[in-house]
């Protein structure tokens, strides 16, 4: 018995001085792949996207149904857009603060509400604009605002931590919205208010796609033209450094909130637009998760600092990706937060200092304890110590 | 303050001068709310029966669930930490139950360690999370929501009306209070009451009270949320410490959602939504600060209550719309939320002090400025 | 070792030969430390002497690499904070560690509560709180919350809890920095008391006055090792600050000096301070004013105030009270962008938690002061940031793999460098150093001296802080001097000397001024 034991442990010292030299060779390659900050997001992406060639292999086909492009790719793309517009919101608000919006949802509801009302007046269903459409947005546009404002005051001015201070809109928000519409679904019949949320006559793309690659390319150009991403950052990294150099950093959060309010009411418009109706009870349901998940899986660090607008692009679409591919394996929409939560903590624990800490710890052990038995030791702590 | 050296008792000034903490100012004005909305209410709803004893005592029969979520929220809150699954956990619990007894049909006795048994291991895994791998609560726990509202769906996406008999029992049984009881006009004696969740909700409360204020883990528990690392350097397991806190914040959220079930027998996809809201917000009103290291569970019985009161009295006022309690509370919520940061911001009472004179000289600045610049323009 | 000491009694806890070594660093070589009972004895020493390093030593935090303790004759090991506090060493740090929410008596006994049935016997508990106070003169009521009471109380409850836990040495680390007059006091009467109850006590203090009214022995480190060990009642104050600045009084000599003799013309300073200060009574209210083209240094011993005087100028903490002219009119500066947009810029003394910021490149960490003065909306280009980047990297020699690389990846003398580019960049007048050349190398160290005679050449006005006393002689034009929280004097330029220098700061019987 002994001698086979002592067998086994000298086959598994060899397997792991094999494995090491092989990984001291691929070290650099996979150093510089893994190590560009967009590369796990592009490769959950690609995995995501391979996964779904093999199921369903017609995946890349586009076709023009009824004037719209149509097929996998499109409505992936169409069907992210409130995700991929509230995230950019999110990012910006887990960068400069190492917290989350909660509220995002809520304030797409109040957002569209305040919409829905001016335009349907106070009927149940109407074909008519009560007031302008334009003023309608505007207003719906303007309540997205002055939430994010609430919120960040809060954060900003009272120091509150930002997921209590949010929390307060993430329950009252929706009884807010139903308030507005009193509580009933608001059914909005003119065509007019579909061009939005589904497609403008004429135009072979579906309009959230459309808005949402606008928001994308409005944000990058905030960010990029503007030294908005830069204070973010600044602030998000370390607060009294940022002051030092004559960076308002109350300012700056503030303002972060009230972009991410400001896109959460443009968000609501497009949701609300695309199933002709203001649901305030359904709008924008659970988002503020499928958000902070798009942002993780982007790459960007939950306790705030740098950010990639870019990685929580492809968050999004990833999320959405798997979102589509769940639901054709017929998972309805509230299971799939099952998987969505797991998803998440994973993410959050793998990249958690402790637990890499604790991994490499116990590695090592395994490492020391295993070759007692065999003469290559010296191989092994070598190699291990190098590494 | 200047002392004489070697003096003998007369010498502690302090000792006589009794001082009200910051908790105690806040735990007063909760309990001065409640009471103040409680008469308020008496006398201006007369035909609503305030005055009589059932009334009262159902205000806590209706939310005994609530008391116990926000007893596992003040413990968890206490040690600086949150707990944000434990609306979803009730859910999950009533809708496990559910299952069980309708389309199981198991023993009815089996629902109550199923029961605890969920809470504990939401509990467990959250604490774990949160206190060993020092992930931020909030994330750890939202997971915990949004894990729990899908298990809900996964069992069971339409609701399970509950008919078991001896459940049924157990939900409709009343232990009458003898004394206390109002006249009907039509002669017959309203009596007061407590349901059997009631009961269990104060025996947890006791048993709570007890715990905090009288046993090392308890009083760990303050010393953790008021300063960690003095804590660590008193040789308190602060790890450890938090995640029992959050083990029993899933235990009582574990039983909450069973004495949810005792309240409205069914199980359904909906139950126990934003609970969580409702749980925080009582614990907060209740004087826990959510910075951890301050609150009482006898403060948190009285949120409870006035979340009971307003709900109650919301629609007597002619607003019949469903939302308006939830809004309410959440208004209440932000205004003892912004009260507890300038309470924070200010450190103590002398900075407290501090911080109103800064903005005292600010705004004299501001005038004086103003003032300088009116004859130039 | 200094067998004369060593004679009159018999240590009870000694420490021989203790030697520490960090990655690059030799904290600790062959220290002895010698603490007797029923003495108070202080442990001084400038920045990087040891003093800590040796306290964590003796308080199990860190474990040392040679030397031996020894208590009461039998060597002992001390493994960790609990360990030392069960061996009877118990230490009280500056920042207060107790809870703030909880009582005066739990705070006390908390982890080891008189309980009654597994209860906690709250009664009894407050009962032997108020006897231990009483004892130890501690006027605080067992059942107030612990942050109702003052800072000195806290710090004194703070001490009754070390004591109580049947300690035998009481090591005080800088117990009563944030403290005033008469809080001081109270903590002496303290302290006194203990010693007298047979307690040994390391006193650790900035506050050289505080040294000689209470303590009865000296020892004092310098660069990790033992410079000696002292009566109290045999050293004057001028001998220990020069011990602990390294220069021995008798043999001075003139240091060859490469500063341009500057003379400030009688024009308008650029910065004039009258009845500055701090409003949290951090630096009392001082007067100063800063020409164009000169290097002022700040002396001083550590704590003595120099960083809180010119962060109050910056604006760098609220509540500034006082006077500011800056180039004559009067400003109100609240916060450090007004400061930069007056022409100032500040170089923290503290570069990881104020200075950098980590995970920015270089570039960005270069041009984020400009920005911030430029203000949001007039964004510096990329094309126009790499410029100053790579002008910046060259004109100070940044050693750096190229400007996009995260400013945490430099070493600590190239990070100082950069904030410095970043300062420089918005073309400032007058410029606040604050120990720009700590923890960094020799080279890099004389690079940055000469940069600032440049910087003052070209005009600028420099206040510079440093703890090493050769470096400011050799840089500085004037002198401001300080101690205790307050400035005490100023040498003009013929007086800058080290003999001056060190009687300033010792004060008492210096002739100062």
């Amino acid at each position: 018995m002994n001698k086979v034991v002592v067998q086994i442990k000298r086959f598994f010292s060899r397997l792991i001085v094999i494995f090491q030299r092989l990984f001291s060779i691929l070290e650099t390659p996979l150093r510089k792949i893994f190590g560009h900050k967009l590369a796990i997001p592009l490769l959950v992406l690609t995995a995501v996207i391979v996964q779904n060639i093999i199921s369903t292999p017609n995946f890349f086909d586009i076709s023009i149904k009824n004037g719209l492009l149509s097929g996998y790719i499109p409505s992936i793309m169409d069907e992210a857009g409130e995700l991929l517009i509230i995230t950019l919101g999110m990012t910006l608000v887990i960068a400069v603060s190492g917290g989350v919006d909660l509220s995002v949802g809520p304030i797409m509801a109040i957002a569209a509400s305040f919409c829905g009302l001016l335009l349907n007046g106070s009927e149940y269903r109407t074909d008519v604009f009560q007031n302008p459409y334009i003023l309608a947005l505007f207003i719906g546009l303007l309540a997205g605002v002055l939430c994010g404002a609430f919120n960040g005051i809060m954060v900003s001015y009272l120091k509150i931590q930002p997921m209590i201070a949010t929390l307060i809109l993430f329950t009252a928000g929706r009884s807010i919205a139903k308030l507005i519409t009193h509580g009933q679904t608001i059914y909005i019949m003119n065509p007019v208010y579909k061009y939005l949320g589904v497609q403008i006559p004429g135009v072979p793309i579906r309009t959230t796609i459309l808005i949402s690659l606008l928001f994308v390319i409005l944000v990058t150009l905030l960010v990029k033209l503007t030294s908005l991403g830069l204070y973010v950052q600044s602030v998000g990294i370390n607060g009294s450094a940022a002051r030092l150099v004559g960076l308002n950093s109350n300012a700056v959060k503030f303002m972060a909130f009230v972009i991410c309010g400001l896109l959460a009411g443009v968000a609501g418009l497009v949701g609300s637009s695309g199933v002709g109706s203001v649901n305030s009870g359904e709008l924008g349901m659970s988002i503020e998760m499928d958000a902070i998940l798009a942002v993780a899986l982007g790459g960007n660090s939950l306790s705030g600092g740098k950010f990639s607008i870019a990685g929580s692009v492809i968050g999004a679409y990833t999320i959405q990706a798997i979102t589509t591919t769940l639901y054709a394996m017929n998972v309805r929409p509230d299971q799939l937060n099952v998987f969505k939560a797991l998803i998440i903590v994973v993410i959050i624990v793998a990249s958690s200092e402790i637990f890499k800490e604790r991994i490499k710890r116990l590695i090592r052990r395994i490492l020391s304890s295993i070759p007692k038995s065999s003469k290559k030791t010296t191989v092994v702590g070598g190699c291990s110590d190098e590494n | 303050m200047k002392i004489k050296p070697h003096t003998t008792g007369d010498s502690f000034p302090l000792l006589k001068r009794k001082r009200i903490s910051n908790t105690g100012i806040l735990l007063m004005i909760t309990i001065l709310l409640f009471f103040t909305l409680y008469f308020a209410s008496t006398i201006y709803f007369k035909s609503s029966n305030f005055a009589k004893y059932s009334v009262f005592f159902n205000l806590l029969n209706n939310k005994a669930h609530l008391l116990l979520l926000a007893l596992g929220l003040t413990v968890v809150l206490i040690t600086g930490s949150i707990d944000i699954s434990v609306g979803s956990v009730t859910g999950l619990v009533s809708m496990v139950i559910a299952t069980m007894l309708t389309q199981e049909g198991v023993d009815a006795i089996w629902t109550i360690p199923a029961s605890l048994a969920i809470g504990i291991v939401f509990g467990a895994v959250q604490g774990f999370l949160v206190a060993y791998i020092e992930i931020q609560p909030f994330i750890v726990t939202l997971s915990g929501l949004f894990f729990a509202r899908g298990m809900i769906s996964v069992i069971n996406a339409v609701s399970v009306p509950i008919s078991d008999k001896t459940f049924m029992s157990w939900s409709g049984a009343k232990v009458f209070i003898p004394f206390l009881y109002n006249e009907r006009k039509n002669g017959t004696l309203d009596i007061a009451y407590l349901t059997p969740a009631s009961i269990i909700a104060i025996v947890v409360l006791i048993i709570l009270i007890i715990t905090l204020k009288k046993t090392k883990f308890g009083r760990a528990l303050y010393a953790v949320g008021g300063n960690p690392q003095s804590a660590l350097l008193m040789g308190i397991n602060v790890r450890k410490t938090k995640f029992m806190a959050h083990v029993l914040c899933g235990l009582l959220a574990g039983i909450g959602g069973f004495l949810f079930t005792l309240l409205s027998p069914s199980g359904n996809p909906g139950n126990g939504v934003a609970y969580e809201i409702d749980a925080i917000s009582s614990s907060v009103i209740g004087g826990v600060m959510l910075s951890g290291g301050v609150g009482l569970p006898i403060g948190t019985l009285f949120g409870v209550l006035i979340n009971s009161l307003i709900e109650r009295v919301v629609p007597l006022l002619g607003i019949t719309e469903a939302s308006w309690p939830r809004i309410i509370t959440s208004a209440f919520l932000f205004i003892f939320i912004v009260l507890q940061s300038l309470f924070i911001g200010a450190g103590s009472k002398k900075g407290l002090k501090l911080t109103l004179q800064r903005w005292m000289t600010n705004l004299r600045h501001v005038f004086s400025r103003r003032k300088k610049n009116q004859p130039s323009s | 070792m200094n067998k004369q000491t060593d004679d009159i009694q018999n240590p009870a806890l000694t420490m021989n030969g203790i030697g520490k070594s960090f990655p690059g660093v030799c904290a600790l070589r062959n220290v002895n430390f010698n603490l007797r009972r029923g003495e108070i004895h202080a442990l001084m020493g400038e920045n990087g002497a040891g003093k800590s390093t040796l306290v964590k030593v003796l308080t199990g935090v860190y474990s040392m690499d040679c030397g031996s303790v020894r208590l009461d004759g039998k060597s002992i090991m001390i493994k960790s904070p609990q360990d030392a506090q069960k061996q009877g060493i118990s230490t009280v740090y500056q920042e207060v560690n107790l809870c703030p929410n909880l009582t005066v008596a739990e705070n006390l006994f908390l982890g080891r509560e008189p309980r009654s049935m597994g209860l906690i016997a709250w009664r009894k508990m407050n009962i032997q709180a108020t006897e231990l106070l009483r004892e130890l003169n501690i006027s605080a009521s067992p059942t107030a919350q612990l942050d109702s009471c003052s800072i000195a109380i806290q710090q004194m409850i703070a001490i009754a809890r070390a004591v109580n836990t049947k300690c035998k040495f009481l090591i005080l680390d800088e117990p009563t920095s944030s403290l005033d007059a008469d809080e001081v006091r109270r903590i002496f009467a303290l302290m006194r008391h203990l010693k007298e109850s047979g307690v040994g006590i390391i006193f650790i203090t900035h506050f050289l006055e505080q040294v000689y009214e209470i303590c009865d022995r000296i020892t004092v480190l310098r660069n990790g090792e033992l410079v000696g060990e002292y009566e109290v009642r045999n050293l004057s104050r001028l001998e220990l600050v020069s011990k602990m600045m390294g220069k021995e009084i008798e043999n001075l000599s003139v240091l060859s000096s490469e500063k341009e003799k500057v003379k400030p013309a009688d024009e308008t300073p650029i910065i004039e301070a009258v009845g500055l200060s701090s409003g949290n009574a951090k630096v009392a209210p001082f007067d100063l004013k800063m020409y164009k083209g000169e290097v002022v240094g700040f002396a001083g011993l550590l704590g003595s105030g120099r960083s809180e005087l010119v962060r109050s100028i910056y604006g760098a903490d609220k509540s500034v009270i006082g006077k500011l002219y800056v180039r004559g009119k009067a400003s109100r500066i609240k916060k450090p962008l007004s400061a930069i947009k007056k022409g100032m810029a500040y170089l923290p003394e503290d570069r990881k938690a104020e200075g950098i910021l980590s995970e920015l490149s270089v570039r960005e960490n270069i041009v984020i002061a400009l920005q911030a003065k430029r203000g949001m909306l007039r964004r510096i280009s990329r094309k126009e940031a790499e410029k100053y980047a790579d002008e910046y990297i060259k004109l100070l020699s940044i050693k750096t793999a190229g400007t996009e690389t995260p400013v945490k990846s430099l070493s600590g003398g190239n990070q100082q460098k950069v904030i410095l580019a970043r300062w420089l960049l918005t073309n400032p007048e007058f410029m606040i150093l604050d120990e720009p050349t700590r923890g960094i190398d020799v080279g890099t160290k004389t690079e940055i001296q000469r940069l600032i005679l440049k910087l003052a050449s070209e005009g600028k006005s420099i206040a510079f802080i440093s703890s090493e006393m050769d470096e400011m002689i050799r840089t500085c034009s004037r002198m401001v001097v300080m101690r205790d929280r307050r400035k005490v004097g100023e040498l003009s330029e013929e007086n800058i000397d080290q003999s001056m220098i060190i009687r300033t700061i010792a004060g008492g019987d210096g002739n100062n001024e």
